[in-house]
């Protein structure tokens, strides 16, 4: 995989408005967008704190603790969640949220959200969830909104922070046999309304837990009707869109349409393809699991339309 | 005592194994899936009616057994790694089966 490459080609002045690439093994990206052309910068996986210029908007995204699981290749999921949020402890900087990307726990049970609840609330940050689709499997996910989504009994929701508008979305429900990701109708109308009426300048964000495009149809990792729902948000002109699952860093940009999935704070998938299922790589070099788990951060960059995207690894 | 308990035992087992090759047609056997690397195996099954298939996740990964069919027949909570859930199949049909966190995983149930 040549990833360096690819990235060198289409951050290069000649492509305009598209860029794919793929990240693995603890190594993160800066996004910008300079002239209009997307850059994108190779870090060498050191933490770098994202300290925003005052006034402008910084988060933090976390993903995949997965409460519950112990098995190789990480036996204590609430040990490298707790490191998670030291890591997002150290970049908040000024950051006014975290957002969590769904698969909070393993099974859904009611003290996998506990323990996932108590250290997530050390980072001391106003955090904002979606279901994964292992916090949904009891009650059609009653206990996971009751918790996470208070006010959003089917796990959607949108708010405003600093003048982004964030939206929410709940795609692991009702998944048809044979399908993908889903939205259905129901929350894509009320997508529709909810950004009916919005100015195109203001800049949105979109977080949900399987990723919105199609990243490898054959296990899965995409959404059935997320074409649909990206078809609302093209008059925008920054649209951001942080999704998790798939436990590595890829991201394209498509138009004004900035995709990114980040590192689980649990164990690392293999990427599309490579294995014979998308289970957890359990055969990793002894000491490296931390550099294959991590934690995003993104804030606006003065001038830029795409907010600057930084995945952070718990160690080296 | 012992010794003819143990006779007695082999007897019956003995008269089961040659009853079970006449009645087989009438009498289904269990029927296993294993799910392993996101996939059910065997994907595709003809059974006999009355026949019990259990499926054993012998993934990392939680999965699901759902009737993709309206109505549905049969469902199964998540089973987590080693967990396994059977079926009693006791209407002929064909049965198209997923699993429903990882809708991409799918199988069929012929029950003849």
């Amino acid at each position: 995989m040549d990833v360096t490459n690819e990235i060198e080609d289409a951050a290069g002045p000649q492509r305009r408005g598209f860029l794919k690439c793929m990240l693995w093994a603890g190594t993160g990206v800066l996004w910008t967008v300079s002239g209009g052309v997307p850059r994108s910068i190779l870090m060498g996986g050191g933490a770098m704190a994202a300290t925003p210029a005052s006034g402008e908007l910084s988060f933090v995204q976390i993903s995949d603790s997965h409460i519950g699981f112990a098995n190789p290749p990480n036996m204590d999921t609430p040990g490298t969640l707790r490191e998670a949020v030291e890591r997002v402890t150290q970049l908040k900087g000024k950051s006014s949220l975290l957002i969590h990307t769904g698969d909070v726990s393993q099974l859904s049970r009611a003290d996998q959200f506990d323990t996932a609840e108590q250290i997530i609330k050390g980072a001391g940050l106003d955090t904002h969830y979606v279901p994964g689709e292992h916090d949904v499997l009891d009650e059609d996910g009653k206990g996971f909104f009751e918790r996470f989504t208070k006010g959003a009994a089917k796990g959607y929701y949108s708010f405003d922070q600093q003048g982004v508008h964030f939206i929410g979305l709940n795609n692991v429900q009702d998944l048809k046999a044979g399908g993908l990701g889903n939205l259905g109708q129901e929350q894509l109308e009320w997508l529709e309304k909810d950004l009916a009426g919005r100015p195109s300048s203001q800049p949105i964000v979109v977080f949900a837990h399987i990723p919105l495009w199609t990243v490898y149809q054959e296990w899965g990792w995409g959404t059935d009707d997320g074409t649909q729902a990206l078809s609302y948000l093209k008059r925008f002109g920054s649209v951001t869109v942080l999704n998790g699952h798939i436990h590595q860093v890829m991201q394209k940009v498509e138009g004004n349409v900035a995709f990114h999935t980040a590192l689980s704070t649990a164990f690392p998938q293999p990427a599309p393809g490579t294995a014979p299922s998308p289970g957890p790589i359990k055969d990793l070099p002894p000491g490296k699991l931390r550099s294959v788990l991590g934690v995003t951060s993104v804030r606006q960059v003065q001038g830029n339309a795409q907010l600057a995207i930084v995945d952070t690894p718990l160690a080296n | 005592m012992r010794r003819r308990l143990f006779a007695l035992t082999g007897l019956i087992f003995s008269t089961v194994l040659l009853n079970s090759s006449v009645v087989s047609l009438a009498w289904a056997e269990d029927a296993q899936v294993n799910i392993d690397n996101f996939s059910f195996a065997p994907a595709q099954l003809t059974v006999a009616a009355g026949t019990k298939i259990t499926w054993a996740n012998r993934d990392d990964i939680p999965h699901t057994i759902v009737d993709a069919g309206e109505p549905r027949t049969f469902k199964s909570p998540a089973l987590d790694t080693g967990d396994a859930f059977s079926y009693v199949f006791s209407t002929p049909g064909t049965y198209h089966y997923f699993c429903s966190l990882h809708p991409h995983m799918q199988g069929t149930v012929v029950v003849q």
